[in-house]
């Protein structure tokens, strides 16, 4: 079976989606994020679905899911890149993914990943001090 | 008998085609189709003699049947005749007039023929009036539905018209909406605006509702809807222009937006300069006389 490759980038993960989401291919790339994000670290997950023409409500609760591991797992998820006509459908879901941030596109998520950590260490320094 | 009285109406309009013409038209101009000056003279007539010249075929194949396949070509002469004098903004009657007006050529020719009995004279009547009234009816539907074409299309483009998306300032949109927000609109607007989005590569959306006449729980439905999208899409939203009434309004049916929201275009323009690292600074007198030499004088 085929899985989505999850890239390794500075403290962050970038995952790039390029074909179309099967519920099995969802499935599986929420269990090798996990696995991933544990194993490497990371402090932050980039999801670029720019590639991605349809999105299904569970799509859309898998997008829901990974960020809501991934926070527990201390890591900030970005999805970006979504087409116009997949937002519409989303809204019209009535998932807003409101756990999600988002992002225009790569160069965008990967600016808030890095503010969102020097925000988190500038709030660890204080402490220490 | 059906066969026999179409017979004699065709033969009528076979036999005296010159002279219903003639007189047709002479009715045509009296009744003030021709006064307004949408339609020449000339034109009109070419349209009176292919029509007649359709009608006359259409009788000899057919009869007065005027759902027969024969008909056809008569029911698309009167569809495009219809259709172009909607579009001219022809009022009903003088579109109708055009059909109508040709019953009375159809009675004074035929009173004028010479050898009919009353009972065949009464029978000719009838099936005059009975085609003329059905092609008639025909004329004004494709009338009445040209028209209606004509608003659908109107209402679209005021739909577009209304909904522009305007770059305020790098990576600051504004949508300035006027007018009702239904779902079909907010259809509309949220498409403009993810497009621009993308387009622009923006990152601050402002959303001003100053000419929204009322916002029930619906609207507040279709704004969260498109701020959603627009989030989605990672672009962030401020809703401004809510005016007073409106606001009190809103609080009172329990709408909650859940959104950044300022009173005016320009606080919420503040905002979002702010957001992306910008400010509007006062500039020192004498820079500003600098910059504007022909006020010194």
């Amino acid at each position: 079976m085929d899985r989505i490759p999850i890239l390794k980038l500075g403290s962050a993960l970038l995952v790039t989606i390029q074909v179309d989401m099967h519920d099995r291919l969802a499935t599986a790339l929420e269990e090798d994020l996990t696995a991933k994000i544990v194993a490497t670290s990371a402090k932050g997950v980039l999801i670029d679905i720019s590639a991605l023409e349809i999105v299904d409500s569970f799509i859309g609760r898998m997008l829901d899911n990974i960020a809501a591991v991934s926070r527990i797992l201390d890591a900030v998820t970005v999805v970006v890149g979504m087409r116009p006509a997949v937002a519409i459908t989303l809204v019209e879901l009535g998932l807003s993914l409101s756990g999600v941030n988002t992002a225009l596109n790569v160069d965008r998520g990967m600016e808030l990943i890095q503010r969102r950590l020097a925000e988190a260490e500038g709030v660890d320094g204080n402490i220490e001090q | 008998m059906a066969t026999k009285k179409a017979a004699s109406l065709a033969e009528l309009v076979r036999e005296h085609e010159g002279e219903i013409e003639t007189e047709w038209l002479g009715l045509l101009k009296t009744r003030g189709g021709l006064q307004t000056g949408r339609i020449k003279e000339a034109e009109l007539q070419t349209q009176c003699r292919n029509f007649l010249a359709v009608l006359k075929a259409a009788l000899g194949k057919a009869g007065a049947d005027v759902s027969n396949a024969a008909y056809a070509p008569v029911r698309e002469l009167l569809n495009e005749l219809s259709r172009s004098r909607a579009l001219q903004g022809f009022s009903p009657s003088e579109t109708a007039s055009f059909v109508f007006s040709l019953k009375q050529a159809l009675f004074n020719t035929l009173s004028r023929t010479k050898g009919i009995d009353a009972a065949e004279l009464a029978e000719t009547t009838w099936a005059i009036t009975q085609l003329l009234d059905e092609l008639g009816l025909y004329t004004m539907e494709v009338f009445q539905k040209s028209r209606e074409e004509v608003i659908v299309r109107q209402q679209r483009e005021i739909a577009e018209l209304s909904t522009p998306v305007i770059k305020l300032w790098q990576g600051v949109l504004a949508v300035p909406l006027i007018g009702t927000l239904d779902s079909a609109r907010t259809q509309v607007v949220m498409e403009n605006l993810l497009q621009t989005i993308v387009d622009q590569a923006a990152d601050i959306a402002i959303i001003d509702i100053t000419g929204v006449p009322t916002v029930d729980t619906l609207t507040a439905q279709h704004l969260i809807k498109t701020v959603s999208a627009a989030r989605l899409m990672g672009a962030d939203c401020i809703i401004s222009g809510i005016r007073p009434q409106i606001a009190q309004t809103m609080v009172h049916l329990g709408v909650e937006l859940n959104v950044i929201s300022k009173a005016t275009l320009a606080d919420a323009l503040a905002v979002a300069l702010r957001r992306i690292g910008r400010a509007v600074v006062a500039i020192k007198p004498a820079a500003r006389d600098a910059a504007e030499p022909g006020q010194q004088a």
